[in-house]
């Protein structure tokens, strides 16, 4: 039982992580109806130009390599690259498609996955970096000791800034001012512009926010796997998470992490073993397909009604 | 004033509904067929027609049956490589445990295999729709790629998971030369592209339009949702398993499950974006710019630039310019190169007397 535990432990705080990838995809559909394929690519773009900075902050400034200083200046450096990104998206790419078909939408954002990955790596290069945020990956000792369990630490720790992520973004959006003109851009454009709301702004400040969140999701993810290419394959498993929560719900792509994070798991180590294991991949997949064919618009999503 | 149709009369339906109604069309599309059918095998190197020309047909084939289920039938596809490995695999299997299996009905058998699993993975289709059939299709991907890697039946026990085709023997001629074997390719591509080119001029494609354009009044005016979307995914899937097939047997000899990746998906789906969403002669503009691009652009860099670049920026560059160019056919002409051509046409029927 105790090792059933620590499974379903570890794949939660994964979930978590899986659900902080998604939480970038649901600010962004939220905001402007784009399902932004290139969510994972974001991750990627992030985490490699923080390391990036990291590296060449010290020969630039003369600070200690590794100090505090480089880390939050090199994080200051990174979020505003973010910004600059998600606002420079907004402008070329979606400015010119609005009011296309989603799906045309969805397909130019697979092509800017492509081509901030080429970016990002024509940029700082193309290996495998490692990314260390002084949080050691060992067993919490505490749970060792009392109930005999393996619990990474570190994945404690980063589940706990992605909550702490969460708790702070659903504040923002409940209870400031911007995060109104958020939410009743999402419910309604039209209505949102035509009681002032400007469009443009929200959309910059929602791409922006998207931004830091791929950063934080690029920082926790690096420093577990590194920072190389298959970051970008985070994204992949981000999609069905959204599918359990539905495309347009915070706490749907929360539940859905956590869902997926721990089945996938559990079905690795109790079904694994049947068919041979490496089920992973797929697992998830299979999962929201099939729930999908039960409901859907999701776990949270909003009903969809067919109109002629 | 060469081209146009002044002069041309329909006598019967069956003059006016040919496939191409305009005599210039009919002389071109011969000529074009008699060039690629005995110019090229004469006056191509070997590189060319082993690298270069057959792998665009291949991708052509795998292009238009995407093609056919997202831009005739409007279902978002992100696992036509996985198909394309179902073709494969299920030739090579058929080819192996049967004796003295010609290979031609091998391959239909190995699109028939695939058009199966593609009905099995369209089902999802009839309840979801969008997005969430796109990740549908993600599992078809994943799924039969890690079925192909698990289970070393289907790649003969091989320790590597690698499958090495079979020697090409029709009616006792042995196809191993790269003359023969674009030859071969271009028949099979010929065929099923026309054999497309009826399907969405008939009932069928046209039943696949009206559910791409919107499934519930297609339903309403008598359109079998269910049969059609399936059938759509039947035919994409075998089209995309045919071309697996010669992906293995006339293209690379020796291939693996994990050849046919997540990234191969995207490549198709970019031809189609870049060629043209719902169009034939889009599937092949798309494929041709897809394998050319890099070939193009590694001699340009090699040649301005020289050996000064970093290791790996090329590949970088061509992914920059890859996603730039869907991004840019999907702001400036999303109906892609095939709409250019069309304009073309149109601005040549007035020429030179524009009104």
């Amino acid at each position: 039982m105790t090792f059933f535990f620590e499974v379903l432990i570890g794949g939660l705080l994964s979930g978590v992580l899986y659900a902080l990838v998604a939480l970038g995809f649901v600010l962004i559909f939220k905001a402007s109806g784009v399902f932004n394929f290139a969510q994972g690519a974001m991750v990627f773009f992030a985490a490699l130009t923080f390391v990036g900075f990291t590296e060449v902050l010290p020969g630039w400034t003369g600070m200690e390599p590794g100090s505090g200083g480089v880390f939050w200046l090199s994080f200051a450096l990174a979020l505003m690259s973010m910004v600059v990104l998600g606002i420079a998206t907004e402008k070329v790419v979606l400015r010119p498609l609005v009011n296309q078909p989603p799906i045309t939408l969805f397909m130019a954002t697979i092509g800017l996955t492509f081509f901030i990955e080429g970016l990002v790596q024509a940029i700082w290069g193309n290996t495998a970096r490692g990314l260390s945020l002084g949080i050691s990956d060992e067993p919490v000792m505490w749970m060792l000791d009392e109930f005999d369990m393996m619990i990474s630490k570190f994945d404690l720790i980063a589940a706990g800034i992605a909550l702490v992520l969460f708790v702070v973004l659903a504040l923002l959006f409940q209870y400031t001012r911007v995060g109104r003109a958020l939410r009743a851009v999402a419910d309604d454009h039209q209505a949102a512009l035509s009681v002032g709301i400007p469009l443009k702004h929200i959309w910059a400040i929602v791409w922006g926010v998207a931004g830091f969140v791929a950063l934080i999701a690029g920082l926790i993810w690096g420093a577990r796997n590194g920072v190389q290419f298959a970051l970008t394959f985070t994204a992949l498993k981000a999609l069905p998470v959204l599918i359990l929560g539905g495309f347009t719900s915070v706490p749907g792509a929360i539940i859905g992490g956590l869902i997926i994070g721990a089945s996938e798991k559990l079905a690795e180590i109790y079904l694994g073993p049947f068919v041979g294991g490496g089920i992973e991949s797929w697992f998830p997949y299979i999962l929201a397909m099939l729930f999908l064919l039960v409901r859907p618009e999701g776990l949270f999503g909003e009903k969809h009604i067919d109109r002629v | 004033m060469l081209y146009r149709e002044a002069g041309q009369f329909k006598a019967s339906y069956q003059e006016d509904s040919q496939i191409f109604p305009i005599r210039q069309d009919r002389v071109g599309f011969i000529a074009l067929l008699a060039f690629f059918f005995l110019i090229v095998p004469m006056v191509a190197s070997q590189y060319w027609l082993q690298a270069i020309l057959t792998p665009v047909l291949i991708f052509s084939l795998a292009a238009l049956g995407l093609n056919i289920l997202t831009g005739y039938a409007g279902q978002l596809s992100l696992g036509s490589a996985a198909f394309m490995a179902v073709g494969a695999f299920a030739t090579y299997n058929f080819m192996l445990r049967i004796d003295g299996m010609p290979f031609l009905m091998a391959i239909l058998l190995g699109g028939l295999s695939a058009a199966a699993v593609g009905i099995l993975f369209g089902l999802p289709s009839l309840r979801i729709k969008g997005f969430y059939l796109a990740v549908a299709t993600l599992a078809a991907q994943f799924f039969i790629v890690w079925v192909l890697v698990k289970f070393p039946w289907f790649s003969n026990y091989s320790s590597s998971g690698v499958i090495t085709a079979q020697e090409i023997n029709i009616l006792g001629y042995a196809f191993n030369t790269p003359e023969s074997k674009y030859l071969l390719t271009l028949l099979v591509v010929t065929v099923l592209a026309l054999a497309a080119k009826n399907m969405v001029r008939s009932t069928t494609g046209r039943k696949w339009m009206a559910v791409r354009d919107m499934d519930v009044a297609a339903e309403v005016i008598g359109i079998r949702l269910m049969r059609t979307k399936l059938q759509a995914f039947a035919v994409s899937s075998f089209y995309c398993g045919v071309a697996g097939a010669l992906y293995a047997y006339t293209y690379l000899g020796t291939v693996e499950p994990e050849g046919f990746n997540l990234t191969l998906s995207f490549q198709i789906l970019f031809m189609i974006i870049i060629g043209g969403v719902g169009s034939i002669l889009g599937s092949f503009l798309g494929a041709a710019f897809i394998v050319l691009l890099p070939v193009f652009l590694n001699i340009v860099l090699h040649s301005f630039v020289g050996a000064a670049l970093p290791p790996g920026f090329g590949s970088n560059l061509e992914l920059m310019i890859f996603g730039g160019l869907i991004i840019f056919f999907l702001i400036v002409e999303p109906h892609g190169m095939a709409r250019l051509w069309q304009i073309g046409k149109e601005k040549l029927r007035l020429w030179p007397f524009p009104h």
